[in-house]
């Protein structure tokens, strides 16, 4: 227990995981004047972000809520004079408030240590005054966790008010750490706030609660000129009072992804840590950061160090949360010189983050450089300035309104209300950069260590030398022929398809290095992953070495480290870096080796000199310490350099040493761009992987690389193509800096014990044990004994390696030729002999350790007989096959499978490309070939009303197994006819799936979409696949109350139809894993009941169903088994269109080889399911409910011998939480209804008559922010009827007044018309399906319209058809993967036509950065009167062209004119007015591919038409 | 593969072989490989397979790195491509050329469009390549560790264990009857398949440069006492083969010219050699009316045999009926395809009867001078199959010479006797799954353990004995 109220951690659960995201606001009087209307308007606007919060399982007891207003002196003054105590002037005293713990008993004790601190710090203490509540508002959870709220004051006794600041948080610090040594009750002890300025009322209470609840709001006397509000929803239903935001200088909506590290980070400052201003005192805070603190409460805790010792609130604000400053990006110098100077002091706090800050006097926003959360601003002529996560979260009347405005990513926006004014990013910022040199403090004391590629000498190690040094660190001929050898040629990754089917690490028979260990985390929901290659601009390797000097000093010192452009260094870096006698720069090199015949200890005992040398190098004069595995001979082993800097990485932070010295590592175990990633990830500053670049030497002396190749090049070409992995890594798991990677840790052990992850790997997650210390030494012996034999009879050999592509001698695999041969044989021949052999075969693997699933058994009960077993088809309703695109696989492929699912009532999954709409009716012969579920990915290709509503159930890809947090990428020459029309797109033209949604960044954004979709399609079930990973299970409580219907839970190892190599195996865990914590964590929050859970990754047998039926999923996703038994071979070459069975491949004439039906699958099902049968009656259940979740049935094999399987343990997968007798542990109810009382949905039954008789209907409505997906259910309705060819143009028109909510417009179809004065928030026209949409200000405005933003971020996402006008500017990413819609817009934010296919975008205004990154397609009409497009835009597939073709002038003038029409736009009359001189102002975006696609599209259509005329 | 694509657009090719009418002429060699260009384009076909089924289960019992060789040769890369092979391949110049290469009938190109990559030839280039430029070489271990085996037996069995023990530094010595070493590849097969003094001896010379002693023209059981090896060894392995012949024992078979077929190709392969007959009596189909009983492989090296002594008149009785011409529906790929083929011997002449089953031998003064026969009908009954005669089928040949090539039945009785060795319910020596006999230290390995089978399982149960006996000798070090 710590104050925050977590549950400790249990079984697979883990409080640390849990996430939360919200809305915040914020309204600020801009010349300071107090009033209790400014409170009041701050909790309606609360109020109106409710549907950004969430409720658990307990519809009263919210996830928390809460307010920071200014000390209310007035109020407190009357309140303490009925108390007898007289309070001094404003700001001469503070007050705290404290949540205390029930129990009156510990009362005393509390207010003595309170008061008797307060006196020591030489303040005087007034006294207490019990906070009056009504506790009956409150929710039965929140009831029983309700503190007792009491505020005390204390007078201050210093000069200034920063000092009595100070003071005060000195005070708060040392309550707050001898609660802790209390212990018990006592640690449960929370001060919200204590503060001469502002105070804090929050808990965990709905928004409309707050006010009931805190009567002290009510109060009239209650004034502030600042009300700062938040909203949350996290992803439990825990009681968690203290966790509710504001904290005391933030509140935040978003996540930080890399908390681990700067937690860490911050932890090794602490004995460096120096200060004037605290003397002595600085001792009292430290430790800062609270521990059990949400990463939110930690930010807040390290903010609040900085900003109370030298810097203003916005610098620390700035050094926390950098914009992107990298050289792609547009910026000034001496900008550009503060980031990098203070890149060189602390690492960003990395994530999506909008954040509203304050002092009390100061009130400030932000965003994250990717400006991946929402912030809106509005100034009114009344002098009050309001910022939020929406817009219209208060009414203000469109005429009191000044300027509307959007946080841009990395901008910030600042209220004074000293000086009485709003100060905008420019000014703001100016007055921080230029305040102390920072540049020239970089520019004198920085070296650059990287600039030429110069070798110095490549050392020649002879072949012999070579081996034994490669052999030694468990190269293989597949490491050298298929990973290094094309990183060395192309520079890229190498690439392959289908998922991994070997044992993990611990299971496998063969020695491994450590590295293979560690799986890799990734962002799922409550965060978004990156787009490293379109999105290049925000992300950085530059990585700095050399001594950290003290976080609270200034000055040029801290500048005189080496820089670096990637953490990759070649053998040359490492020289100059060595021979550098520079003060603050001078290395030191320590061997990590260890005695190969030293003794059961000796591995350890090394690891502790190691440390030891290290921590006495670190108080002396070097600042760079190189861990260097050279040296290895046939009796010094090397050291796991994994395990070495680990090691050391820990043990200078526990000393408090670890800011004095870089590590460095010289190593040659690590080969693959994971490994460069976890000594990265576990402290390592830079990495040279010397063994890599002597095996490239000798590739090149071998002739085995292209001829322009050298060595250098190849080495080159190696480091480019980590660095593309690295940036890959990072954006997986949402983080842009290697800097802020750096030591977070972002990886899950599997297979390690917990006494070498306390140790060396602190912090990191390890759920199932595994090899100990004693256990690494002996693997790490036996790979060394390969190079370093005691005994040699023969020259040294690599092994085969078997990973990737079976060998016999090679790593093991599941799918092996007798297990496809006789699962295809079975399927075939209807052959249940067959079938039991490909049964046996496998799961005689898994149970040979194979799988972790393979470690279990059942125990035993009382069988039934078989024939008192519900029958097979009931059953098979249960199977699914997995997310396959057409495209991934060919259309005859894709057909099969959705003709078997249908006909057994599972259901086939449409993967993410779309599906050809002749399918969606039932064909004459009567086969269903409609897959029953319709996924919806990032790419939203095909995604429109009319494919929605052919879904029995809408599957939200978050991730895939075989590539998490990645995305994809369908090259143009795949892009056939066929997958064109299906997908919507050109033929010829690229279609790029992003890695994140670009409309789920958090949690309460997939709650939005979750909301969509069952709009756009009321009948169907929605779902949410997600991928194991530790905390997923954390993830999927939210995604319950995010009103899913089902949940997936997908192994690391399902297939993929392309991916590169690395990503295949090293990220994610296996299902089982994540299955059992999802289970075990919604029991524990009582939200099992409400969703379905369904499992897959590769599910292959009986008894893997019963195996994950019995862990909790009642739905089964299988693809890759159904694939082999429609001829799949596992050829693994789907990413080279190949496939020579036509399975997964576009080619025609590979399709004609095509040998797969739908009776084979059925064949498949039916085996599986009759021995499921089997499995049940054995273990006595007559219906395949009764078993779900039943996995006390279930206990660890205690026959295992394998010499590391045995050190597993698998009881926290097997861990029962208490929850389980009370509360359902299956589905057991229908989600929430959240449709039927939408004001969307009322508009539906207004038009029904309309849209059956075709008649013409016209409606005006107003509407409100809490409104929407406006249209969705209308468009579904049409499109029931009429099919995706709608109803005639405008039929359905709807005239909106006030401020739409989110999605306004969503799968808008042919024939409506929403016209919408007032403004609309984030997601307009979200997959536009053929309507139409007007926006436009109210007419009594002041504000210039087309500067304003009218509309949120993410317009058009996934649009296929239909039109949008827009009278004003937009957000962030306009237009991103359009692939049809034509739009007119103002003026746009960043990322404008992202991923764009098709349609046209015209903008008669300003645009953001990086517009046109990754436009594959369509065309851009871009008024720009300076034709500098070009500085802002990403160029890599577009060319920017002036207007001289007459077609081009025709279509631009039309649309403008419709927009006028439309809007009455004055810029659209603007420009027509003065045509002849405007248009040529345009410039033409044009992507090249598409250009080549029309163009030879033009020949064929001609011949088309040609043929018509003749025939 | 070099695009990846080359499967779909190059087909397969073979080099042609001498032409038939020329080759009878001589016992020379009739295989050659193709030019560098033409393997390297082949070898372009391959297609990487995940599975790759030619390596597995279904294809080489040796586990032969075939994807890798084939991508390395289209790149030309062959002395990296022999270097691979050799990490698997024992005896490539031997199994380039004999074995009935399984990994082609499992090759994923048959499935494609039933013209596998010509693995088999590709092999033989990589071994000539190999030996042409001195990849292939003499690797003495570079020490010794002490420990001696006896391998009783040269064929390829033995000298695949003696091979790999050898390398990892154990003596060894291999005890064979014959005069020369190499056993059924030596004796057995045809020199017009592989040539003894070119290849063979080649191999063995390697072999002995390596360090092998053989000790040829010493029978164990005869010449030395099994129990001697026994106790003077640390292991011994028995290596000897499944010799013993199927007879056929009907009315006739005492007649003179009724012999099996080993008799006949042994005296053939040492009359080449210059070697002096056993028994002084020569067997030889010169100008007689040859008929062979059984059409497998030795039925076929009869065969050629006979044409190349002259002579006058072939036939080859088969008692199934003849396989079908491409896969039929209970023979999928990747199984081993049991289709109609036709030999190197076929293509020279000769006469092939199917579901022919013979009743009697008849003859004058003690010799052959025909068969008797009749048309059979093979039926399948519970997994049995059963041959009923055809009434009224009843048919002659006239045969000078009769050649029972119908396969062999197991090792022979003599030394497993004198060691007192289990056999196995197929009466072959019975070795447990360590490959160890009955009895302690005793390893068999090869059709002598297995019963008849090819030439390349013979290698990699050779191969695996080695492994098994380096474990049981640690494993006896470290007690």
């Amino acid at each position: 227990m710590n104050p925050f109220g977590y549950p400790k951690a249990e079984g697979l659960y883990d409080p640390k995981f849990e996430k939360d995201a919200c809305g915040i606001g914020c309204i600020t009087d801009i010349k300071g004047a107090k009033s209790h209307a400014v409170v009041a308007d701050g909790l309606k606007i609360l109020v109106n972000m409710t549907h950004r919060g969430a409720t658990g399982c307990d519809p009263c007891t919210g996830d928390g809520a809460g307010i920071l207003t200014q000390v209310p002196h007035e109020f407190f003054e009357k309140q303490l004079k009925q108390l007898d105590i007289t309070l001094p002037k404003p700001g001469e005293y503070g007050a705290g408030m404290m949540f205390m713990p029930k129990s009156i008993q510990c009362h005393g004790t509390i207010k003595e240590i309170t008061e008797s601190i307060t006196k020591q710090e030489g303040q005087f203490f007034l006294g207490w005054r019990n906070v009056p509540v009504n506790s009956s508002v409150l929710g039965e959870i929140a009831r029983s966790s309700e503190p007792h709220i009491v505020q005390f004051f204390i007078a201050k006794n210093n000069k200034t008010s920063i000092e009595f600041e100070r003071k005060l948080y000195i005070i708060r610090r040392q309550i707050e750490k001898e609660m802790l040594k209390l212990g018990e009750e006592f640690v449960k002890v929370y001060i919200p706030s204590l503060s001469s300025k502002t105070i804090i009322y929050k808990g965990l209470l709905l928004a409309d609660q707050i006010n009931q609840y805190y009567l002290d709001l009510q109060s009239k006397d209650y004034k502030s000129a600042i009300a700062l509000v938040h909203q949350r929803f996290s992803t439990n239903t825990f009681p968690a009072w203290p966790l509710a935001q504001p904290f005391r200088f933030v509140a935040h909506n978003g996540e930080i992804n890399t908390l681990n590290g700067n937690i860490n980070a911050m932890r090794a400052r602490y004995k460096s840590l120096k200060s004037d201003i605290y003397g002595d005192d600085i001792k009292k805070l430290i430790p800062f950061i609270q521990e059990g603190g949400s990463d939110t409460a930690c930010f807040d805790n390290t903010l609040e160090l900085l900003a109370m010792s030298n810097r203003s609130l916005p610098h620390a604000m700035m050094m926390m949360i950098p914009e992107a400053w990298g050289e792609l990006y547009p910026m000034g110098k001496d900008r550009r010189g503060f980031y990098e100077y203070h890149s060189m002091i602390m690492e960003p706090w990395d994530g999506p983050a909008a954040m509203i800050f304050t002092d009390g006097v100061q009130v400030g926003a932000t965003l994250d450089r990717n400006g991946l959360r929402p912030g809106k601003y509005v100034v009114t002529t009344k002098g009050k300035m309001i910022m939020s996560s929406e817009s219209g979260v208060i009414d203000i009347p469109p005429e009191q309104i000044i300027e509307k405005g959007r946080l841009q990513p990395g901008k910030m926006i600042l209220v004074d209300t000293e000086k009485g004014r709003v100060i905008y990013d420019h000014e703001l910022k100016a007055g921080i950069y230029r305040s102390k040199p920072y540049r020239r403090w970089v520019e004198a004391n920085k070296i650059n260590i990287r600039g030429f590629n110069i070798f110095h000498e490549q050392e020649v190690v002879s072949k012999e030398e070579l081996l034994a040094r490669q052999l030694s660190a468990n190269y293989t001929h597949e490491d050298i022929d298929i990973l290094i050898l094309k990183m060395a040629a192309t520079a890229h990754e190498a690439l392959g398809s289908m998922g991994y089917d070997g044992p993990i690490a611990v299971l496998s028979d063969k020695p491994k290095l450590i590295f293979e260990y560690f799986k890799q985390c990734f962002a799922q929901v409550t965060n978004p992953p990156i787009d490293p290659i379109r999105e290049r601009l925000v992300m950085s390797l530059r990585t700095h070495i050399g001594r950290n000097r003290n976080i609270l000093e200034e000055g040029g010192t801290c500048a005189h480290l080496f820089s670096l452009a990637t953490p990759i260094i070649n053998n040359e870096d490492l020289r100059r870096i060595k021979s550098k006698e520079d003060e603050g720069l001078k290395s030191i090199t320590i061997p990590i080796l260890f005695d190969a015949n030293g003794g059961e200890n000796a591995l350890e005992n090394a690891l502790t000199s190691v440390c030891k040398l290290a921590e006495e190098y670190s108080q002396q004069d070097y600042s760079i310490l190189i861990l260097s595995d050279r040296g290895k001979n046939s009796t010094k082993a090397a050291i796991p350099s994994l395990l070495a800097t680990g090691a050391v990485h820990h043990h200078l932070i526990k000393a408090g040493l670890r800011t004095q010295i870089s590590i460095l590592v010289e190593c040659g175990d690590a080969k693959e761009t994971m490994h460069l990633a976890l000594l990265i990830g576990y402290g390592a500053s830079a990495v040279n992987p010397y063994l890599v670049f002597d095996t490239i030497a000798d590739l090149v002396k071998e002739g085995r690389l292209p001829k322009k190749v050298d060595s250098i090049q190849g080495s080159e070409n190696f480091i480019i193509a980590v660095n593309e992995g690295l940036l890959k890594i990072l954006s997986k798991m949402g983080i842009s800096t290697i800097r802020s990677y750096r030591g977070a840790q972002i990886f899950e052990a599997l297979g390690i014990a917990d006494s070498v992850i306390e140790k060396y790997f602190c912090g990191t997650p390890s759920r199932i044990g595994g090899i100990d210390l004693p256990k690494i030494q002996e693997e790490t012996l036996i790979i060394h004994r390969k190079g370093y034999p005691l005994k040699q009879f023969q020259p040294l050999k690599l092994e085969d390696g078997g990973e990737f592509y079976l060998r016999k001698n090679g790593e093991k695999h599941l799918w092996t030729g007798m297990s496809v041969v006789h699962l295809q044989h079975a399927v075939r021949n209807n052959d249940r002999k067959a079938f039991h052999i490909y049964s046996e075969l496998i799961n005689n693997q898994n149970t040979e350790h194979f799988t972790l699933r393979g470690l279990l058994r059942f125990k035993k009960t009382t069988p039934i007989p078989l024939s008192e077993v519900e029958p097979i088809e009931s059953i098979m309703k249960r199977f699914c096959t997995g997310a396959m695109s057409f495209g991934s696989i060919g259309k005859e492929a894709h057909e099969t499978l959705a003709i078997a699912m249908n006909s057994i009532g599972g259901k086939s999954n449409t993967g993410e490309g779309g599906e050809d709409p002749a399918r969606f009716k039932i064909r004459p012969d009567g086969t269903n070939a409609c897959s029953a579920i319709k996924q919806v990915a990032s790419g939203r290709f095909g995604v429109t009303s009319e494919y929605l509503v052919s879904a029995k159930e809408i599957q939200i890809k978050i991730a895939q197994g075989a590539k998490p947090g990645e995305g994809g990428q369908l090259p143009g020459h795949k892009v056939t006819g066929e997958i064109a029309k299906t997908r919507l797109a050109t033929p010829g033209v690229s279609l790029i799936s992003p890695p994140p949604h670009h409309d789920i960044y958090s949690i309460e954004d997939l709650a939005q979409l979750i909301f969509d979709l069952k709009h756009a399609n009321p009948q169907a079930d929605v779902s949410v696949k997600l991928v194991a990973e530790a905390g997923v299970g954390t993830i999927a409580a939210g995604v319950a109350k995010a009103k899913a219907d089902q949940i997936t839970i997908a192994g690391y190892d399902g297939g993929t139809g392309a991916s590169p190599l690395s990503s295949i195996k090293h990220a994610g865990v296996p299902w089982e894993l994540g299955l059992s914590e999802t289970q075990q964590v919604l029991v524990k929050n009582n939200l099992r009941g409400r969703v379905r859970l369904q499992t897959d990754g590769q599910l292959k047998t009986a008894r893997d169903v019963v195996v994950a039926c019995l862990l909790g999923a009642e739905e089964y996703g299988f693809a890759t088994a159904p694939l082999v038994t429609i001829g799949c071979i596992m050829m693994r070459k789907c990413h080279n269109n190949t496939c020579p069975v036509g399975v997964a491949t576009q080619d025609p004439e590979l399709r004609k080889k095509y040998t797969g039906k739908p009776e084979h699958v059925v064949n498949f099902f039916r085996f599986i399911t009759e021995d499921i049968r089997v499995l049940m009656a054995q273990l006595g259940f007559r219906t395949l409910k009764e078993m779900v979740g039943r996995y006390d049935l279930l206990e660890q094999r205690d026959d295992i011998t394998h010499w590391k399987a045995k050190l597993v343990d698998m009881s926290k997968i097997l861990h029962i939480p208490k929850e389980y007798n009370s509360v359902p542990y299956c589905s057991s109810e229908k989600q929430v209804d959240i449709v039927s009382d939408s004001l969307d949905y009322q508009i539906a039954e207004l038009c029904v008559k309309s849209f059956t008789n075709k008649f013409v209907s016209i409606i005006d409505l107003p509407i409100s922010n809490l409104d929407r997906a406006i249209g969705a259910v209308l468009s579904s309705l049409i499109t029931k009827k009429y099919g995706a060819v709608g109803l005639p143009e405008d039929t359905i028109r709807i005239n909106f007044k006030g401020i739409a909510g989110q999605s306004f417009g969503a799968f808008l179809t042919r024939g409506v018309t929403l016209n919408l004065e007032g403004e609309a928030n984030d997601y307009v026209g979200k997959g536009l399906s053929g309507g139409k949409i007007a926006i436009r200000p109210p007419s009594n405005v002041h504000y210039e319209h087309s500067e304003n933003v009218i509309i949120g971020n993410t317009t058009l996402y996934g649009a296929t058809s239909g039109k949008l006008f827009v009278s004003g500017t937009a957000g962030e990413r306009f237009a991103v993967r359009n692939s049809g819609a034509i739009a007119v817009v103002e003026g746009v934010g960043d990322h404008c036509c992202e991923y764009m296919t098709g349609g046209i975008v015209v903008v008669l205004g300003k645009t953001g950065v990086n517009f046109a990154a990754g436009m594959s397609g369509g065309i851009a009409y871009v008024y720009n009167p300076t034709h500098n497009l070009d500085l802002v835009s990403n160029l890599d597939m577009v060319d920017i062209e002036e207007m001289f073709e007459e077609n081009d002038l025709i279509t631009l003038k039309n649309l403008v004119t419709e927009h006028f029409a439309m809007t009455q736009s004055k810029k659209a009359k603007a420009i027509l007015d003065n045509w002849e001189n405007e248009k040529y102002t345009f410039v033409k975006v044009f992507p090249m591919e598409y250009k080549r696609a029309i163009q030879n599209m033009l020949p064929e259509t001609l011949k088309e038409e040609e043929i018509i005329h003749h025939g | 593969m070099v695009n990846g694509t080359e499967f779909k657009t190059i087909p397969r090719k073979t080099p042609e072989h001498i032409d038939p009418k020329s080759r009878i002429t001589n016992f020379e060699e009739i295989h050659h490989s193709g030019s560098t260009k033409h393997t390297e384009e082949q070898s372009s076909r391959c297609m990487d397979c995940g599975i790759p089924f030619c390596h597995t289960n279904y294809g080489c019992p040796l586990g032969n790195l075939i994807p890798e060789w084939n991508t390395l040769i289209s790149q030309g890369k062959w002395k990296e491509a022999v270097e691979r092979m050799l990490e698997t391949d024992t005896f490539p110049e031997f199994t380039g050329k004999i074995c009935p290469a399984p990994c082609e009938g499992a090759c994923t190109m048959g499935l494609y469009n039933n013209q596998p990559v010509t693995i088999q030839e590709i092999e033989l280039a990589l071994a000539e390549k190999g030996f042409e430029n001195g990849w292939i070489k003499a690797c003495p271990p570079l020490t010794r560790n002490g420990k001696t085996i006896a391998i009783i037996g040269s064929g390829p069995a033995g000298l695949s264990a003696a091979f790999y023990l050898n390398r990892n530094g154990y003596t060894v010595k291999v005890f064979e009857k014959a005069n020369r070493a190499g056993g059924l590849l030596t004796y057995g097969i045809p020199n017009y398949k592989l040539d003894k003094q070119k290849i063979v001896k080649r191999r063995i010379d390697l072999m002995m440069a390596e360090g092998i002693q053989f000790e040829t023209g010493i029978e164990v059981g005869k010449d030395i006492s099994p129990a001697y090896l026994k106790k003077q060894f640390d292991a011994v392995l028995i290596a000897t083969g499944a010799e013993k012949a199927r007879d056929l024992p009907i009315s006739g078979r005492e007649l003179k010219g009724v012999h099996f077929a080993m008799e006949f190709l042994s005296r053939q392969s040492m009359k080449l050699a210059g070697e002096t007959l056993l028994d002084g009596i020569d067997i030889t189909a010169k100008n007689k009316s040859v008929v062979i009983i059984g059409g497998g492989d030795t039925g076929s090296d009869c065969l050629g045999t006979s044409h190349r002594q002259g002579a006058t008149n072939i036939v080859q009785l088969e008692l199934t009926p003849p396989p079908p011409k491409s896969r039929a529906e209970d023979n999928p790929w990747p199984l081993w395809p049991l289709i109609y083929r036709t030999s190197s011997s076929h293509e020279e002449g000769g006469d092939r009867k199917f579901s022919v089953m013979t009743k009697e031998f008849f003859g004058e003064n003690g010799q052959v001078k025909g068969i008797r026969c009749v048309k059979v009908n093979m039926i399948k009954e519970n997994g049995n199959v059963k041959f009923l005669e055809i009434p009224d089928t009843d048919f002659e040949i006239k045969a000078d010479l009769v050649l029972l090539a119908m396969g062999f039945t197991g090792p022979t009785k003599e030394l497993p006797a004198l060691l007192n060795l289990e056999l196995d319910a197929r009466q072959n020596i019975k070795v447990n799954k360590d490959m160890m006999t009955s009895v302690d230290g005793i390893f068999s390995a090869g059709d002598a353990a297995t019963g008849q089978s090819l030439v390349v399982r013979a290698i990699a149960s050779g191969r695996d004995a080695a492994h098994k006996i380096q474990e049981y000798l640690n494993q006896k070090a470290t007690k």
